[in-house]
């Protein structure tokens, strides 16, 4: 299945949001994900199903100012 | 004593997490500068990465709150999607709102962050947004339910220091009962007793104390000038005067002619 992961055209085999985090080797607990401009809370990644063409921005804590 | 959103602070710095050499340096920063709250912020983490975990351990080290912030964001839904991933990954309705405007000048768009606060003032944060100095812009976002105002003295990281001292003076006597933090353009410690004179309730800073040539050393100069500032203001300064106005009285003075 076609995705767009942070901004970049992947091709993943995943079902669901944290089946996506996992093929890509995503861990830990201060990641922030968004499905098409809405956030996905951690404990809906398991039951959030991805479509074709979905956009997935995945986010982590980051120096700033 | 400081409050903001109910939270009751000593330090009247709030000091960011960027630009430092190192992790430690940032650490020892933060800790010389007193102060009991940092910013951070939100970026996408490569496949695989650790970066951003290894970044959160050691603030969540330092024992200080977070005050996450939107930076980088030149929209509305941008901010706003920033700020829900935010609340969740830092468990805080505390939110420092940036919407920018200008790629030069970073200068905010303030028609955009007017528009935001209220979205997120709706879902339940505590906005801290990131303004400019003018006064209609701050009564708007006090009307969309911002409770602070966080105007900028100069453009983010210029060290220009306050421009517009009558601006600020402005939105200080208009607002008298409002915490106001100038955030963004300080550049050295006498402009943060400057603003801190005119009666701002803090300062936020982040590259004139990561930039210096001493980090920690220069954070605890902040400190030191912040807290003069403040209690030059608490005290109540002299109005400067055209005429010389003798300190030693007059009166009981020899006459020797």
């Amino acid at each position: 299945m076609k995705l767009i992961v942070n901004g970049e055209p992947k091709e993943v085999a995943a079902a669901t949001l944290e089946e996506l985090l996992a093929l890509m080797d995503y861990e830990g607990d201060w990641l922030a994900t968004a499905v098409n401009g809405e956030p996905v809370h951690r404990e809906d990644r398991s039951v959030h199903s991805l479509n074709t063409d979905d956009r997935i921005e995945i986010l982590s804590p980051m120096q700033g100012g | 004593m400081l409050e903001l959103y109910g939270t009751k602070l000593s330090s009247r710095l709030l000091l960011g997490t960027a630009r430092y050499p190192s992790p430690s340096i940032m650490a020892d920063a933060v800790s010389r500068s007193g102060t009991e709250i940092v910013t951070v912020s939100l970026r996408r983490e490569t496949a695989g990465g650790r970066n951003g975990g290894a970044f959160f351990d050691t603030v969540r080290s330092l024992g200080v709150k977070v005050l996450p912030n939107t930076a980088g964001c030149h929209g509305v839904s941008e901010a706003v999607l920033t700020a829900k991933m935010a609340r969740e990954l830092f468990a805080t309705d505390w939110i420092k709102l940036e919407v920018i405007g200008n790629h030069d000048t970073l200068q905010p768009d303030v028609f955009g962050l007017v528009e935001a606060a209220r979205i997120l003032v709706g879902e339940g944060f505590q906005v801290f947004p990131y303004t400019t100095d003018d006064l209609v812009v701050a009564e708007r976002l006090l009307e969309a339910g911002c409770k602070v105002l966080m105007p900028w003295c100069a453009p983010i990281g210029s060290a220009a220091g306050p421009l517009n001292p009558m601006a600020l003076r402005s939105i200080r006597a208009h607002f008298p009962d409002v915490p106001l933090i100038v955030d963004a353009g300080i550049g050295r410690p006498s402009h943060a007793t400057a603003v801190m004179e005119l009666g701002f309730d803090a300062v936020l800073l982040n590259t004139a104390v990561a930039g210096a040539g001493d980090p920690g050393l220069m954070a605890g100069a902040f400190c030191a000038a912040i807290e003069a500032g403040r209690k030059a203001f608490e005290a109540g300064l002299l109005e400067p005067r055209d005429m010389a106005v003798p300190s030693t009285p007059i009166i009981g003075k020899a006459v020797f002619s």
